[in-house]
């Protein structure tokens, strides 16, 4: 056991090609999930807290519930579209990347989404009367106040890298887990477990909480530094 | 001068929760002097100067202004100033971009309102670390930077300390000495003086009684506002 967890620190800091050939795809995949999710979520989150418009509160319960749906579904549901008799099939996406890239912005919009819109309408609880005294509209006040809690955002967008990065059942399904192609960290932590080669999967779980921890602490440092300069 | 005024008040009533918070109010605002809201705590102020300034929608009757344009001609100062995440300068650049004023016409006008309200000195620093007194002034500039010609302010000094409040209120007399039509909220008998010329008394969402500042503080008419001047006295 302790020779694993050495071999794993070896493999892990002789920057093993292969090893990073893993992180780097890992990170890419769920860094551009993150990113998309991001970019539909946190709008989203922000019409839903300031946003009157029937069919609101159906969102709301989609959104809650789509928080805590297993990964494989997910990575079920997106399979299926994306299976050559599916409706997306003829984009031959599976098996690749970008599938993957797909089923984790899936697993990921609903945390963003719905972590920003509580964030946005705490604010615009304090902000609506303000804003709408000046004269603006509950588009450019959504706009206005996601800007200005930018940084608290930064726990929502954390919060989605952490599910991101941390699943293994869509990335399998989608992905394949193809050698050199779509593997990843994690299906590549269950591979090599399950294979008895515990020395790659430590080093790669390492790796991997390693990463983690430095995303969160810059984060953390983005936040505190934001909370200092602007109160 | 002055296009929007007068502001009539037909028969407004509010109410919430199957509460009745403003009853019957018929009233009518006109250009010139300062009218002061008096009133309890729990009169209706409050909601009274946002039924004005349209932030709330009566639940019956009618709010009229005479003007076109209306909404971009008033500015309402809050109990709490709502301070935007970004410097003093900015927030008042904010509320100009939004009134859709020209980029080369706000540097100039946020600074005079910054320089009016003594913040000059303070305008890139982040508004919210700015002190209560120091951002209830901001929240002036950014009225003054409108150039209103109606400012509505909901007990503006409720917050402050005595120094805090002396100086927010010589804005106010600026404001009402460049010619804005200043409607007030307050419990304060001595800031309904130094500020008022005239006084609307709201007591339980009616408005009791309205006269000049002059007279109504040694011969208050109505009853509601004799017992209310009676005890505010009491503890002047």
């Amino acid at each position: 056991m302790l020779d694993a967890i050495l071999s794993g620190l070896r493999l892990a800091a002789t920057l093993d090609l292969r090893l990073w050939e893993i992180v780097g795809l890992s990170l890419a995949v769920s860094l551009s999930a993150v990113a998309l999710a991001t970019l539909l979520g946190l709008p989203l989150g922000a019409a839903i807290a300031v946003g009157r418009f029937p069919g609101r509160q159906a969102v709301i319960v989609v959104l809650n519930a789509l928080m805590g749906l297993p990964p494989v579904v997910v990575g079920l549901f997106v399979y299926l579209l994306l299976s050559r008799a599916g409706p997306l099939g003829e984009l031959g996406l599976l098996f690749t990347p970008q599938a993957m890239v797909i089923a984790q912005t899936v697993l990921v919009l609903p945390i963003i989404a719905a972590l920003a819109w509580q964030a946005v309408e705490d604010a615009w609880r304090e902000y609506e009367e303000q804003l709408r005294s000046l004269g603006v509209d509950g588009l450019h006040g959504a706009l206005t106040v996601l800007w200005d809690i930018r940084f608290s955002l930064v726990t929502a967008v954390l919060a989605g890298l952490g599910r991101a990065s941390a699943e293994v059942g869509a990335v399998m399904i989608v992905g394949g887990n193809i050698d050199g192609v779509t593997r990843v960290m994690t299906t590549t932590i269950a591979l090599e477990t399950s294979k008895g080669d515990l020395p790659l999967a430590l080093g790669l779980g390492m790796v991997l909480i390693a990463i983690v921890l430095a995303l969160n602490a810059a984060a953390q440092m983005i936040k505190e530094a934001a909370q200092r300069r602007y109160g | 001068m002055n296009a929007i005024l007068p502001l009539r008040l037909e028969e407004v009533s509010f109410a919430a929760g199957g509460r009745v918070i403003i009853e019957r109010v018929s009233l009518s605002l006109e250009a010139g002097p300062s009218t002061i809201i008096l009133g309890a705590n729990g009169a209706g102020k409050s909601v009274l100067m946002r039924l004005m300034h349209g932030l709330l929608a009566p639940t019956s009757g009618r709010v009229a202004w005479s003007g076109e344009g209306a909404r971009r001609r008033q500015a309402m100062v809050f109990q709490r100033p709502v301070m935007l995440r970004r410097s003093a300068y900015a927030n008042v650049d904010y509320a100009l971009k939004v009134a859709g004023v020209q980029a080369a016409q706000r540097d100039r006008l946020a600074t005079e309102a910054l320089e009016e309200v003594g913040l000059r000195q303070v305008a890139q620093r982040p508004a919210r670390v700015l002190s209560g007194g120091e951002q209830q002034r901001l929240a002036l500039a950014r009225a003054w930077a409108l150039h209103p010609e109606v400012l509505f302010l909901d007990e503006p000094t409720a917050n402050l300390d005595p120094g805090a409040t002396r100086e927010i209120e010589t804005i106010i007399k600026a404001f009402d000495a460049a010619g804005t039509k200043v409607v007030m909220s307050t419990h304060s008998l001595g800031q309904a003086r130094r500020l008022g010329d005239e006084v609307i008394f709201l007591h339980q969402g009616r408005a009791a009684e309205r006269s000049a500042i002059e007279r109504f503080f040694p011969h208050p008419a109505s009853p509601e506002a004799a017992a209310f001047v009676k005890g505010e006295l009491a503890w002047a």
